[in-house]
């Protein structure tokens, strides 16, 4: 087991360069989300530490060497693919003891290595079939397998889920965190899927445009983003942005809507912002929570609305922007009905309009 | 009850038509072959009788007799002939293939400056017929000294296989998906072993077809063969038939006894390797 260090890593192509200079220390034993929309770099940054993609610049360090220059072999991680990367012409049992073969341990070694894996991924009645023969979510335990049964320093996982239905998906994000339970290791795990990181992540690194924007524990990342980027792309529904202007202490809005500024906010009186405000942040008067210590109503007119069952998502106008706010124990809600909605201050933002940094803090 | 009768009749009628018409195409297909066997065991009477004798009324293994009996009594160094046809086809497979593998390994994963202007080159080369190419052949051949060799035919050969089999061969490589060379190379693998321990099993089946199509080319080739070759010591099987023509006589019992024999290493060939060329055999090791 091991730490990751990325220091100043570069990746280009040719001219354009797609990862730019980032840093990141992953510690022991650490569970670490790469997130981002694509093209954003995470599944480079990721297939650099393997020994996929050459280094342009920088050093990334697995333990306390320098790994840059290693092919991947000699790095002792192991890695789960997008689309599996099953051995078709192996069964599942000879994939599983595919890298201990390689490294030449012996027959009885490898057997039991294999039985123990499969055993933790109930794989044992499926070790003399072939992939082929393997069902979506089968298959993907296979390839967890093959990367669990060389104990390596560090398992890479490159959007492991997303070829699953919605259904499997849910049920093998569970199975991921049993499995880094059962075998602490060291896991770097990239995905486009918010909601993936949350639940998986003990750190969360969201990146865009090769720039890594926050790292963070999920919670940190969810009530604090540094960025508009981070605010809307963590939580779902993603965070409203009304567009104003501080006068005297308050967020005007366009149509001329005062928002007192949200505690622990700072800004210029004139300067141009975005208030931002998360759907459990702003709920209709009466289906809210408890209300604390500043709350600040707005009336809005309802477009359209969501049922979920608990809860219900709104769709309201406000100041020219649609705005989502949920509603607790719902009541069904015409469209276009007006109704007054409280906004819990403590957990809204503020963000600089021109470079959409945080004002918070 | 009365449109699901007439339904079920249309498809019986499709089906009987679907099957006649299968029946006559097999038939065009296969008369000439069964033809040429059936005259390798009748009397050269009965294979000149007009009109045809469809029904043979004797059989017997004459041809064959006279075939690898002396010189004349009809025969012809058929086993030298052989030997060559051999030596000649499985050599120029052999590297045809490696070349292939190689190249089209090359055009299915990696990037490189004109590789399409190459590939479409490679491609060009096999519209040119290699009659036309067989006067300049013949020409330079003779100057270099390698007329008449076996190793003058290999080269030959050789050129002539490897744009398609590379053609091929980057075919199959492109359905196998980079990844699983990735993950071996992770699971421990050098470059080379993920080749030979994944892509290229994978793969197999590819390489194999295009390993078929290059000995049937050159195991069947006569035009080239009959110009670049004078003696027993160089002479294919297809270029052996002429043997059997002499000034006032064709031996047509014998060609057909000769053009059998040539046949069946083919046939044992496909044979052997047809189950590797189903192909489907990546199916599983990625996404479904």
């Amino acid at each position: 087991m091991a730490q990751v260090q990325l220091r100043n890593v570069v990746k280009k192509y040719g001219a354009l360069e797609v990862v730019h200079a980032i840093n990141l220390e992953i510690a022991d034993n650490e569970f670490v989300v790469l997130v981002g929309p694509s093209g954003c770099g995470k599944s480079t940054t990721l297939r650099m530490i393997a020994g996929l993609e050459d280094i342009s610049g920088g050093a990334v360090l697995i333990g306390d060497r320098v790994v840059n220059d290693l092919p991947p072999r000699e790095r002792n991680i192991s890695m789960v693919f997008q689309n599996y990367a099953l051995y078709p012409h192996m069964t599942v049992r000879q994939n599983l003891g595919f890298s201990l073969k390689i490294a030449k341990h012996s027959q009885p070694e490898i057997d039991k290595a294999v039985d123990e894996a499969a055993e933790i991924l109930s794989l044992t009645p499926l070790l003399d079939r072939k992939p082929g023969a393997l069902s979506g979510g089968q298959r993907q335990r296979v390839a967890m397998g093959r990367a669990i049964v060389r104990h390596p320093d560090v398992f890479l996982f490159d959007e492991p889920l997303s070829n699953l239905d919605a259904k499997l998906r849910t049920q093998m994000r569970v199975e991921i965190k049993k499995l880094h339970q059962k075998v602490t290791s060291t896991i770097v795990y990239v995905t486009h899927d918010q909601i993936e990181a949350m639940t998986l992540a003990d750190r969360i690194v969201i990146m865009k445009d090769g720039y890594i924007e926050q790292v963070g524990t999920p919670l940190e990342v969810f009530e604090n983003p540094v960025n508009t980027f981070v605010a809307t792309f963590i939580g779902s529904p993603p965070m409203n942005l009304l567009d104003g202007v501080i006068e005297g202490g308050q967020v005007v809005l366009a149509d001329g809507t005062r928002i007192p500024v949200p505690p622990a906010c700072h800004g210029r009186e004139g300067q141009a912002v975005q208030f931002g405000v998360r759907a459990d942040n702003i709920m209709p008067e009466g289906h809210a929570l408890p209300p604390g210590a500043h709350m600040a109503g707005v009336e809005m007119t309802v477009n359209l609305t969501e049922p979920l069952g608990t809860e219900t998502l709104l769709f309201a106008e406000l100041a020219g922007t649609e705005v989502q706010a949920k509603m607790l124990n719902p009541r069904p809600v015409r469209a276009g009905e007006r109704m007054v909605f409280q906004i819990t201050l403590d957990k809204c933002h503020l963000f600089d309009a021109e470079t959409g940094l945080t004002l918070k803090g | 009850m009365a449109s699901n009768l007439t339904h079920r009749n249309r498809r019986r009628t499709l089906k009987a038509m679907h099957f006649v018409g299968l029946l006559l195409a097999m038939m065009v297909l296969c008369v000439p072959g069964l033809w040429v066997v059936l005259n390798s065991f009748r009397p050269t009477v009965e294979i000149m009788a007009k009109p045809p004798v469809w029904i043979p009324n004797e059989l017997n293994l004459d041809h064959y007799r006279a075939m690898f009996g002396g010189v004349g009594e009809g025969g012809v160094p058929i086993l030298t002939y052989f030997r060559n046809s051999l030596v000649i086809s499985v050599t120029s497979t052999v590297i045809a293939l490696l070349v292939g593998m190689g190249g089209g390994y090359a055009f299915a994963r990696y990037r490189f400056r004109f590789k399409g202007a190459i590939f479409v080159g490679l491609m060009a080369t096999r519209a040119v017929p290699g009659v036309a190419l067989s006067l300049p052949l013949f020409i330079i051949f003779a100057r270099v000294g390698i007329i008449d060799t076996h190793f003058g035919m290999i080269l030959a050969y050789v050129a002539m296989n490897v744009p398609f089999t590379i053609w091929l061969i980057d075919g199959f490589f492109r359905q196998v998906p980079p990844e699983l060379a990735e993950a071996a190379e992770i699971d421990g693998c050098t470059r080379w072993q993920a080749f030979w321990r994944v892509e290229f099993p994978v793969a197999r089946s590819g390489i194999a077809s295009a390993g078929i199509f290059a000995f049937l080319t050159s195991w069947n080739e006569y035009a080239l063969a009959s110009q670049l070759t004078r003696s027993v010591t160089s002479k294919t099987m297809p270029v052996g038939l002429l043997d059997f023509t002499s000034e006032f006589t064709l031996n047509w019992g014998g060609m057909c006894a000769l053009a059998v024999l040539m046949i069946i290493p083919a046939l044992i060939l496909t044979f052997l390797v047809q189950k590797h060329l189903i192909a489907g055999l990546t199916f599983g090791g990625v996404k479904g």
